[in-house]
């Protein structure tokens, strides 16, 4: 497909990226370009500037800290994450980025990439609100970070507004994690998907339900307990093709108590 | 609108050319290079039928920008077979009848051989999760999957 007009700019340090996104109205960040290219080929975005983010050093990479925190950068892939001792900290990260697509998906596909895409279908960003995972934003006036809670604010929407990148994520230590979805075959997009972590209370969150990751804190690990928090939340969730509404708040309902019960089995 | 200066080596051969932004790695290899061995088949980033290795990574060739492989080293099916010689993986094919209309075989010799490169030891499960990435539309899979294993040590 031959995708409309477009400008291309390869800095090589986040402050000349952050100039270069400023500097047009219609410029946007291209990462690994697995969901972006894409969209662009059915017109649904046609950014005038294309912003390539692959030669920042500085965004890729995993750090440990000694206290088990762990620090993504935003344009670490899926294959570099599943290959990373580092993330071993923190095993449910591997575990479910490991699903996501294929292959030549994993190996451009990024971290960053998917959370600021914001697709509802996306598994990282129930995930990421699930294991209260901090972004780290940078723009002008310098950096900022928001928890994954209010990082996620609409389908396709984020914190990350016009002129600015998300350079980070942090992730708390923890190990008591679990995630569980319906796939459309092995690997394929998410119908309905939810992440727990019982590192302290426990944190639930669903996707696909929503156009941002819903996020519960049942009252204890229990099954009866996970199960008022998904049915207290009045889930609204789109029908389509895959799934109607009414079953896919049911699914929302079973995946939460096999995330949560995979979270407590590790627990 | 403006082009850009490429230098990208195919198969060992180094080319420069004047790319518009917009243009595909695919479209690039395809219609630029006349290299027309690895195919377009969904364009939507679906089928693997335009999987190139690019710096030693296996990628989908139609979700990355020709102006992005500046500087890269670029693998595609036609850099296989020495001459004649088709290699273990590409013989292995002939043999377990791992083709029938043969569109998506250029993607599964590259997806294949990245994964033999990487282990040449892959499990079955391994082989499959491999290959998961690239669609065979007469559903061939059974007897690619067979090709695979036969040269797995």
């Amino acid at each position: 497909m031959l995708l409309r007009e477009v400008e291309y700019a390869k800095p090589t340090s986040v402050s000349d990226a952050l100039s270069a996104l400023a500097a047009h109205d219609g410029a946007r960040a291209l990462a690994g370009g697995q969901t972006l290219i894409n969209v662009m080929k059915a017109r649904a975005a046609s950014p005038d500037v294309l912003v390539d983010l692959n030669g920042l050093d500085e965004l890729k990479g995993i750090e440990l800290a000694a206290d088990g925190t762990l620090t993504i950068g935003a344009m670490t892939s899926y294959t570099e994450l599943m290959a990373s001792a580092e993330a071993k900290a923190r095993p449910i990260l591997a575990e479910v980025v490991s699903t996501i697509a294929d292959v030549q998906v994993r190996n451009r596909g990024t971290v960053g990439g998917n959370v600021c895409a914001n697709d509802p279908t996306n598994h990282l960003p129930p995930l990421m609100t699930a294991i209260g995972a901090r972004m780290t934003i940078a723009g002008a006036g310098g950096e900022r970070e928001v928890p994954a809670e209010e990082f996620f604010l609409g389908v396709y929407m984020t914190a990350v507004g016009p002129g600015e990148l998300l350079t980070r994520i942090t992730i708390p230590a923890g190990k008591h994690d679990g995630f569980a979805a319906i796939t459309l075959g092995a690997d394929g997009t998410c119908i309905a998907n939810a992440a727990a972590s019982l590192n302290g209370s426990l944190r639930v969150a669903l996707g696909c339900v929503d156009a941002v990751p819903v996020l519960l804190q049942p009252a204890s690990a229990d099954e009866d307990a996970v199960r008022a928090a998904v049915q207290s939340a009045n889930l609204d969730p789109p029908s389509d093709v895959h799934a109607s509404a009414e079953y896919r708040a049911h699914l929302a309902e079973v995946l939460a108590l096999r995330a949560a019960r995979q979270a407590k089995e590790r627990a | 609108m403006s082009d850009h200066q490429v230098t990208v080596t195919v198969n060992g051969v180094e080319y420069e050319r004047e790319v518009e932004a917009r243009k595909l790695l695919i479209h690039f290899v395809r219609d630029d290079l006349d290299l027309t061995g690895s195919h377009i088949g969904c364009d939507t980033g679906n089928c693997g039928a335009c999987s190139m290795i690019v710096n030693g990574t296996l990628v989908k060739s139609c979700m990355m920008l020709a102006v992005q492989a500046d500087g890269a080293t670029v693998e595609t099916v036609e850099g296989l077979a020495e001459g004649d010689e088709l290699t273990p993986l590409q013989q292995s094919f002939s043999e377990h009848h791992a083709l029938q209309c043969g569109y998506c075989t250029p993607g599964m010799l590259i997806s294949a051989t990245a994964l033999l490169r990487a282990n040449p030891s892959p499990s079955e499960e391994e082989i499959r999760k491999a290959l998961q990435g690239n669609i065979c539309r007469c559903t061939g899979y059974w007897n690619i999957f067979e090709a695979v294993k036969a040269v797995a040590k």
